[in-house]
This record gives C-alpha cells, sequence and structure tokens, in this order.
C-alpha cells in the first residue's frame, strides 16, 4: 500500500506526458485536420517505404559496427584493473557531456570537401574524396553518437560476472577461446540486448545526424516525421501516423530480439536503461 | 602404503607482496578423504587452487601421479573443483550443466545422456536434467556441481568450503552424502573447511593449517585426542589447556600437582602446555579424598546431551561438560586421571589458548562468520 502512495508522483507524470500523448499520436493519426475518422494518413505511409527500409538499413548497419567495436572495447576495459576502468570509462563519457549539436557539427566540418580531412589529404599529396552527405557518413555519425550506449551495458554485465565461473568452465576442460564462447559470450547477452536496443532505436530514429551529415539525398524517417510537424509539408496527421507506425516497427524489432535473451537468471543488463 | 597422487614440494605462494605458503609440502595419498582445516586466512583455498592450477607457485613444484604439472593448465589437470558458491552456469539448465565438461571432451550425445542422468541419480536429483539453476534450491545447486565435476571422472575432487552456504541440517546431510558419494566413485577428495566438526565427521585425513603452516597431519582421531600443539587443541574441539612442567618421564606437574604420564622423552623439569578434554574432568565433591583441584562454579550451561560448566580455580576459568549439572556458586571439586592429562611441547602458540574467561566458542564462530563475510565482500 504504502509503495503505490511512493508511486503515486510518478503515475500522474507518466499519465500526463507519456500516456495521453501517445493516445494522442494514436488520435490524430487516425483523423484528418477536421478530425474526422480516416485510414489515409496510415495508407499514405507507404509511399514513404524507401525512407523506412533506408532507416531501418542505416540504423541496422550503425547498430552492427557498434557491436563489433563496442563488444572488444567493453571486454578490455573489463579486464584491466580497477581503478584503471574508471578512468576509461570516463574518458568513454566525457564526449558525451558535449553538446550533440555541436559533436555533430564537428564532424561536418571534419568531412566536409573543403573540410579538415580533405584538407589533410590534398596537403600530402593525396587525392580529396567526397564523404559529407552520403549514408557512409550517417553510419559514421550515428556510431559515433551512439557508441557509448552499446559499450556501457556489456561492460556492466562482463565486471558482473562471477570470476568462478570462468574457472569453473577452465576447471571442466575448456581453452580460452572455449571459455569466451561458451560461458563469456552467452552469459553477456542481456548487455549485449540492450547495447543493441539503445544504439538502433535512437540511430532508426534520429533526424540531426542525418540532417547534418546525409545531405537532402539520406532521408530518414525522423527527418520525414520533423518535416510534418516543423518543416515544409506541414501536416501533423501523417506525422502521427508515421511515427506510430514507426513505434510499432521498432516493438516488433525488439519483440525478436529479447527472443535471444532467454534468461531472467542473469540480472544486471537492463540496468543502464 | 599407496603412492601418492598429488605431491607438493616446497611450495611457495604469495599475493602483493605477502607470504601465503612459505616452503609448505604436502603428499596425499590415493584414494582418500583429506580436509585442509583452519581459520580463515591460513592459506588452505590458496593450496587448492594451487592444486587446481589457478595459481601459479612462486617456487616449488606440484606433483601429480609423481609427474611435475607446473606448466600444465586447468583445463588440462585431471581434477576437477567444486566451488564455494558452486558456480554453475547461470546461462544453461541442469542438464547442460552436467554435460559441459563431456561435450567439451568430445563425448557422443548418447554417451553423455546416459552419463548425466547416472550422476543426476547418483546426487538424487532424478528428473531435474530440465530445470533452469535458478529454479533450485542452495541444497540442489550444490547436488549439480557435485555432478557437474564428477561428469569428467578426475582422479582428484577439490572441494572449497561446498557446504558453508548451507543451512545446518542440510549441511549434515550433505557432509554424510559427500563421504557416500567420495566412497562410491573411490577418487581422492581434497576438501577444504574452516568447520572442525565437519573435518572430524568426514575425513580419512585432516591437515590442521594456520598461517600458511601444517600444525598437523592425521586422522580425526589422532588429531583430536593428541594435539601436537596448543592451537590443535584449542582449534579443533573444546579445550582447557594449562601450562605444565615434565618433571621427568612419565611425570608431569599441572596445576600445582603432579601426575603420572603416558608422555615422555621431553627430559628434565621441561615446561609443557597441558591439553584437558571437557569431557575428561570428573566432578566430585569439593574437598572429597577424589578432588584434586577445587573451584567455584560460574556458570552453567544446558547443551541438551550435557551440561557446560565454567570452574574458577584461582582464576583459570575450566570448562567441564558432564551429564550432572551443578550449582553456580558452588564449591566442586575436579578429579583428573592420567589418560586425561595430554602432554604438548611449547610452541609459538604457547600461551595464547588457555581458559574460559574470554570468548566462548560460540562467539568465536559468529567473529570468524563475520570475517568470512568480510572476506566475501572484499572479493566482489
Amino acid at each position: 500500500m504504502k509503495n503505490k502512495a511512493v508511486s503515486a508522483p510518478y503515475a500522474v507524470w507518466s499519465i500526463i506526458f507519456i500516456v495521453v500523448p501517445l493516445f494522442m499520436v494514436a488520435y490524430f493519426a487516425f483523423t484528418d485536420a477536421s478530425g474526422a475518422f480516416t485510414f489515409a494518413n496510415i495508407a499514405k505511409v507507404g509511399q514513404y517505404s524507401n525512407v523506412f527500409l533506408r532507416s531501418i538499413i542505416l540504423g541496422l548497419i550503425a547498430t552492427i559496427i557498434s557491436l563489433a567495436l563496442g563488444y572488444p572495447l567493453a571486454y578490455i576495459i573489463s579486464k584491466v584493473k580497477a581503478n584503471h576502468q574508471t578512468v576509461l570509462i570516463m574518458l568513454l563519457m566525457v564526449p558525451m557531456w558535449m553538446n550533440f549539436l555541436l559533436r555533430t557539427y564537428a564532424w561536418m566540418s571534419l568531412l566536409e570537401d573543403q573540410g579538415i580531412i580533405n584538407n589533410a589529404l590534398a596537403a600530402i599529396g593525396l587525392p580529396r574524396f567526397h564523404m559529407i552527405n552520403t549514408a557512409g557518413a550517417v553510419v559514421l555519425g550515428m556510431v559515433y553518437n551512439y557508441l557509448p550506449y552499446m559499450i556501457l551495458p556489456i561492460y556492466t554485465v562482463l565486471t558482473k560476472m562471477d570470476n568462478s565461473v570462468i574457472e569453473a568452465a577452465e576447471d571442466l576442460g575448456a581453452n580460452k577461446s572455449q571459455i569466451f564462447a561458451k560461458v563469456i559470450f552467452p552469459m553477456s547477452m542481456p548487455g549485449i540486448i540492450s547495447g543493441i536496443t539503445m544504439v538502433f532505436v535512437p540511430a532508426v530514429s534520429t533526424f540531426i545526424i542525418s540532417k547534418m551529415l546525409g545531405g537532402g539525398g539520406n532521408l530518414l524517417i525522423g527527418d520525414l516525421i520533423d518535416m510534418q510537424f516543423l518543416g515544409s509539408s506541414y501536416n501533423p496527421n501523417l506525422g502521427s501516423a508515421i511515427s506510430l507506425v514507426l513505434m510499432i516497427l521498432v516493438f516488433i524489432c525488439m519483440g525478436i530480439m529479447n527472443q535471444f535473451d532467454d534468461g531472467d537468471d542473469i540480472q544486471g543488463g537492463g540496468m543502464l536503461i | 602404503m599407496k603412492e601418492p597422487i598429488i605431491t607438493l614440494n616446497n611450495i611457495a605462494v604469495s599475493f602483493d607482496g605477502e607470504q601465503v605458503l612459505k616452503d609448505f609440502n604436502l603428499s596425499i595419498k590415493d584414494g582418500e578423504f583429506v580436509t585442509l582445516l583452519g581459520p580463515s586466512g591460513c592459506g588452505k583455498t590458496t593450496v587448492l587452487r594451487t592444486i587446481a592450477g589457478f595459481i601459479d607457485p612462486d617456487h616449488g613444484d606440484v606433483l601429480f601421479e609423481g609427474k611435475k604439472i607446473n606448466d600444465v593448465p586447468p583445463h588440462k589437470r585431471a581434477v576437477n573443483t567444486i566451488f564455494q558458491r558452486y558456480a554453475l552456469f547461470p546461462h544453461l539448465n541442469v542438464y547442460d550443466n552436467i554435460a559441459f565438461g563431456m561435450r567439451l571432451k568430445k563425448k557422443s550425445e548418447a554417451e553423455i545422456k546416459t552419463r548425466v542422468h547416472e550422476l543426476l541419480e547418483m546426487v538424487n536429483l532424478p528428473g531435474y536434467a530440465h530445470r533452469g539453476i535458478s529454479q533450485l534450491s542452495g541444497g540442489q545447486q550444490q547436488r549439480v556441481a557435485i555432478a557437474r565435476a564428477l561428469a569428467n571422472e578426475p582422479k582428484v575432487l577439490l572441494l572449497d568450503e561446498p557446504l558453508s552456504a548451507l543451512d545446518l541440517k542440510l549441511r549434515k546431510d550433505m557432509q554424510t552424502e559427500l563421504k557416500k558419494i567420495q566412497q562410491a566413485v573411490g577418487i581422492t577428495f581434497i576438501f577444504v573447511t574452516h568447520d572442525q566438526e565437519e573435518a572430524l565427521s568426514m575425513s580419512d585425513t585432516i591437515v590442521v593449517m594456520d598461517g600458511g603452516d601444517i600444525q598437523q597431519i592425521g586422522t580425526p582421531i589422532d588429531i583430536y585426542n593428541e594435539p601436537k600443539n596448543a592451537f590443535v587443541a584449542d582449534f579443533i574441539g573444546e579445550s582447557n589447556i594449562l601450562e605444565g612442567t615434565m618433571i621427568e618421564d612419565y611425570l608431569v606437574e599441572v596445576a600445582g600437582i603432579r601426575f603420572k604420564s603416558l608422555d615422555s622423552g621431553f627430559g628434565k623439569m621441561a615446561p609443557v602446555d597441558i591439553v584437558i578434554r571437557p569431557e575428561d574432568i570428573d566432578m566430585v565433591p569439593a574437598n572429597s579424598s577424589g578432588a584434586h583441584i577445587t573451584g567455584e562454579v560460574t556458570s552453567v550451561t544446558f547443551k541438551g546431551v550435557h551440561y557446560e560448566i565454567i570452574v574458577d580455580v584461582d582464576g583459570f576459568k575450566w570448562m567441564i561438560q558432564s551429564t550432572d549439572s551443578a550449582e553456580v556458586g558452588q564449591k566442586i571439586g575436579l578429579a583428573l586421571t592420567p589418560d586425561d592429562i595430554h602432554v604438548m611441547p611449547k610452541s609459538k602458540y604457547s600461551g595464547q589458548f588457555g581458559d574460559y574467561s574470554t570468548f566462548s566458542d560460540e562467539m568465536e564462530e559468529d567473529i570468524l562468520a563475520a570475517e568470512n563475510a568480510q572476506e566475501g565482500n572484499d572479493e566482489e
């Protein structure tokens, strides 16, 4: 009973700012400008399937790269001495304290045709190459911005792992690579799942990164929604419909992901969410 | 006499400059149930981990069946370990936990299946094959850990305080069961514990350790009846430890009285430590002819089978265990026979242990448990 009273402010908060807005999004998605019920907005979303596909593919690529970079990094950090771990985690976090927009601007000036990287290449006699306003630049922006969200949950799971379990595997005849494949990796699954979630969801719905690094040719769902509310093609009903479809897609993706995580047995992975 | 299966020669181990073992020597005979017994921090777990291969000694040799195995990594040693907190794989079910080692050894799935069910039968968990680890109680997890460790048919099983996490009744049952399993599989068990009662009831041989050194090796009966020094006498069971003098062979003076003794070889007028077990002392009326010593009862505690009576004799508090009770404040006489008096040479422990004026054993156990808990926290 007491717990209920304590959670009341949060319940009120989440009703006003989460539940009600969600219903409003759904309401707008199924109505037209005059407020009449319609499926037209949802039907229109189909026109943008190429944008959805691009968002999901770029988001997936960014997630896979983040995992490929983040897992070894998290593993290495978890293996160094405890006080060095703190320093390394700090180094990982410090860039995140810098404003997100500013960091993305910084990449613009690095990647531009007349930018720092190209000027440096030219200075040493190498040909310039086009980097800004490509899909690659968008993926780079996503990986750069969201990599810490991959590393942290994996790192948490790895440091919480009971060392005697690893010794038990060794004791039972597993060599270093077998220990990793059969014990450490499967046991870090909850961390991997939350890492993937925390990178994929913001990556798939970002609009700043694609706007600044992707130019006009790499429109993502986020940009599309942005345009419906603040941009040229003002249409909040369509914007809501797109948001709703995106939300459902993300739900489905997460549902699939959670199939790989078969245990409440291992705690700790979801901690950072 | 069987050949030693494991021999440790002049082993030295230190952690962060702190010497844990120094010139440690031990040989363990094949097929024995050996217990390494000692207070926390005495180096017993270090010995076990050295045998398992998790600790590389600074110097000294680890021999397995006469062959040096210092450079053999843990996964290639014919020993398996049962860890203190079981260390089961949480992402695998009972079957896959037990099958883990056999799969690494590339056994056929048919063979693994037979063996897993055989092992589950042995540890009294038939029908649990497909349970998840988190669904099991502590005692059940313990049994799975035993089955998993035995699956690879090790020649030596190492057990690192495996029963310490279980409650008293379950612990007693598991003691009996472990002993049974050891006799059934016929391999060497090396068991680490700080619980003297556990050691006495399970072992063929007990190795009493303190401060990284072996204090005494012997059968439970030897260790209890013939402790080599004051530490062993105090650690194993209850004991009144007194200063005494060996007047000459077969004659000892203790508490101002001369007794015939069964011991010899100390020389004339040699200072010695005397241990007298509380259950060996007879209560007689004060000032009766049989009373060697007279004192005043200061406390009486009912222990079920017997009363535990503390008697103050000129400031030295004796413990007596007797089926007869006494009144606090009553004057009683203590009667001793030469058989009751065990003479030990002086050691570095002389004077550290004595009477019952300070802590009870229960208190000491609590302090020990608190220290252990502290240690556990430090590890995490």
